[in-house]
């Protein structure tokens, strides 16, 4: 607790403690507001209490032990002495549609424009596993993503880029393995070494389990597959972000920011404890974790989410994992805005809710931040859109000075005591996770799957009884509204053309090769003393398409399937 | 009594968001409908059989993935191939308006986007629902 200015003998106009007296006399007189319910006022969007204001009665703070200093453990207030004094967040808007060559025009469109960074976005059927002219692919091709079945299109989709000078996110996690495979060929074919290659593979299967659900093998031998990729990566990547442990699609999902700190997490433990089970040391890959988190619309609760997942990590791997080297304790992470806080109603107000997200995300301490198109929510986003996204972000770091004070509302009474308290409820979820016996166990038994369903339909109620407000939806609607933007739309033609020439590369290579590569991946996804890492490489290296290695693989591993329940 | 309206609530593709499935399913149930939720990445023939196996009064189907113009019409097709046209066929999810058009054009009752008050869609379940079961028996 702060303590108080010590005021005998004050008269009551000077002496703290009467003040808040008459304040609260005063506060409760006042007539609540009748527009929006009492939930949406006494409670944060994740039904967190709130108080009306905050005092020092409300922290329970240890300033070293809690709040410390920039780039000091337990890094609440950053992980950077300076933070964006020194190095602004890394712009990396999220693009991909279509097939290789038209996603490759976007990223030279946004590396022209002043992005730093690549993010890929993959169709569903090459996150699942299948090539484009598989039955399963239909209808689905290059909509929600870019369309890469083999190194051909890798090769195209990096046209042009030096893959040695940029860094590049790939959010795909099923398949996460081959995508890095094909990434490390594409890049040695165009002569940039692996090791000189940075970025991300996002990899993280257990969200996809628990909220995104683009998984292919069953959780136990996916864990593996991670320890290997990590392995790989520690001894031949060493630039390389191994993973990027995801509360983005849990949120989304409908969970609330508690369970979003506490899943992610988790997850991150449990990938932790995986790699050191499997004889690595802690501090040969945790530095190399990175994380990703959505920002969400309400805004002060974001931020100490932030505050309070880097706290929490430090905490852990210090503690509970002896991890020694500063870097390993030190939670970096990426932000998106809420693509569940967009309306398809009067999209153009998404602006105005992504720059709050953005402004949240930044005041959070992020490392790099994508900021959603207005039209993601009605389909991909145009190039107008996306620029405006853009655009935001650089309004946020070059106009508003937020950029100038490290961890600014630090110290506020309200930010302390919700950084605290959802550093405490991450705390509860993590007991209840281990008397499940971990988050394998817990997945299968539903446990996240429920949580977060529960949040969800919570929250979808609170919308239906206009217990909370949301713009252009539940309230301020515009009759007979008519969508005029314009929306970028993915033709059946480049279906058609995408399986053909996944069909050609099939017939075009040298099929003994093809054969050796493929029954040399198969022997060592079954003996566990082997990394399957290299023998990927090599599969992708002999014009082996996605589909037919997860076929593969799938031969091993099997294939995972959900208990429904809803 | 009459027994309850009988809804399958289905998602197709290769398209894993069910959030938006899930929510639905429950305020059906909440509503006093019995509900049975597909589960992911299910077959349009399968999606038909289901509904058919289970006498159902309607299929719901949520897709978000931008296959809607191909899934949606291969659920109709098999409607029809299947002789379960009475079937109350409707659905929701990222669908730009002139996409709702023509899929209701080509025999989708309804398509709610999302926003939808869940009180709309149970009136049009209950309803449009309602009256096939009056229809069929």
């Amino acid at each position: 607790m702060i303590e108080r200015p010590a005021s005998p003998g004050a008269q009551p106009e000077n002496d703290f403690s009467a003040q808040e007296k008459i304040w609260e006399n005063a506060s409760a007189k006042g007539k609540r507001r009748k527009d929006v319910g009492s939930g949406a006022v006494d409670r944060t969007i994740s039904d967190l209490p709130l108080k009306t204001i905050y005092g020092p009665q409300d922290v329970e703070l240890d300033l070293a032990r809690d709040l410390s200093w920039p780039s000091i453990y337990p890094y609440t207030r950053g992980i950077h002495p300076n933070m964006y004094r020194d190095r602004l967040w890394t712009m990396r808007q999220f693009a991909g549609f279509g097939n290789a060559k038209q996603t490759n025009e976007r990223y030279h469109f946004l590396l022209s424009h002043g992005q730093h960074g690549l993010s890929v976005a993959f169709d569903m059927p090459t996150l699942m596993g299948y090539d484009s002219d598989a039955p399963q692919a239909r209808g689905e091709v290059g909509k929600c993503g870019v369309a890469i079945d083999s190194l051909a299109d890798m090769d195209t989709l990096f046209d042009g880029i030096d893959m040695g000078d940029i860094t590049t996110s790939m959010t795909i996690n099923g398949p996460a393995c081959i995508a890095l495979a094909l990434y490390v060929a594409a890049a040695e074919k165009k002569g940039t070494p692996r090791s000189k290659l940075g970025g991300t593979v996002q990899a993280d299967i257990l969200k996809e389990y628990i909220a995104q659900k683009e998984w292919i093998f069953p959780p136990r031998p996916h864990m593996r597959l991670i320890v290997d990729m990590i392995r790989f990566c520690r001894d031949e990547m060493p630039r390389w972000n191994t993973i990027s442990i995801s509360g983005y699609h849990i949120r989304e999902a409908g969970s609330t920011a508690a369970q979003e700190l506490a899943f992610t997490l988790a997850d991150g433990f449990a990938y932790v404890e995986a790699c050191v089970g499997a004889g690595m040391d802690v501090d040969s890959f945790a530095p190399r974790l990175s994380f990703f988190f959505n920002s969400h619309i309400d805004f002060f609760e974001e931020i100490c989410k932030f505050r309070a997942a880097r706290r929490i990590w430090a905490r852990h791997m210090r503690d509970r994992y002896g991890a020694k080297d500063p870097r390993s304790l030190q939670m970096r992470f990426h932000t998106q805005t809420a693509g569940c806080s967009a309306t398809a109603q009067q999209p153009e107000n998404n602006i105005v809710r992504v720059a709050y997200e953005a402004l949240a995300a930044v005041l959070g301490g992020t490392q790099s931040l994508h900021t959603n198109s207005m039209d993601e929510v009605l389909a991909l986003p145009s190039e107008k859109a996306a620029e405006i996204a853009l655009r935001t972000q650089q309004v946020l770091a070059y106009e508003t000075n937020v950029t100038n004070v490290v961890d600014p509302l630090g110290g506020s009474y309200f930010i302390e005591a919700l950084t605290n308290e959802l550093e405490r409820q991450a705390e509860d979820y993590f007991k209840r996770i281990e008397e499940f016996g971990g988050v394998i166990e817990a997945i299968e038994a539903g446990f996240f799957q429920r949580e977060i369903a529960d949040a969800s339909y919570r929250y979808q109620r609170s919308l239906e009884t206009k217990d909370r407000i949301l713009v252009g939806v539940n309230a301020f609607e515009k009759p007979e509204e008519r969508q005029d933007i314009e929306l970028l739309r993915i033709g059946v033609e480049m279906e058609r053309e995408q399986a053909r020439s996944v069909a050609d590369v099939r017939g075009n290579r040298d099929q003994a090769a093809a054969r050796t590569a493929l029954e040399r991946l198969k022997k060592a996804c079954a003996d566990p003393n082997d990394n399957v890492m290299p023998h990927l490489i090599n599969c992708v290296n002999a014009y082996l398409t996605e589909g037919e290695i997860v076929e593969a693989m799938a031969g091993v591993y099997g294939r995972y399937t959900e208990k429904v329940a809803f | 009594m009459a027994r309850p309206l009988r809804i399958v609530i289905a998602k197709a593709g290769l398209d894993g968001h069910d959030r938006g499935a899930k929510v639905i399913a429950r305020a059906l149930r909440d509503a006093g409908m019995e509900v049975i939720y597909t589960g992911l990445f299910q077959a349009p023939e399968q999606i038909v059989q289901t509904a058919i196996q289970e006498d159902a009064d309607g299929i719901g189907l949520s897709i978000l993935s931008g296959a809607h113009m191909t899934l949606f019409p291969l659920i109709v097709e098999q409607l029809k191939a299947q002789n379960a046209q009475d079937i109350v066929f409707f659905g929701g999810g990222t669908i730009p308006p002139e996409d709702a058009e023509e899929l209701k054009r080509i025999g989708v009752r309804e398509i709610f986007t999302p926003g939808a008050p869940l009180a709309n869609i149970i009136n049009f379940v209950q309803r449009e629902c309602g009256n096939r079961r009056e229809l069929v028996g």
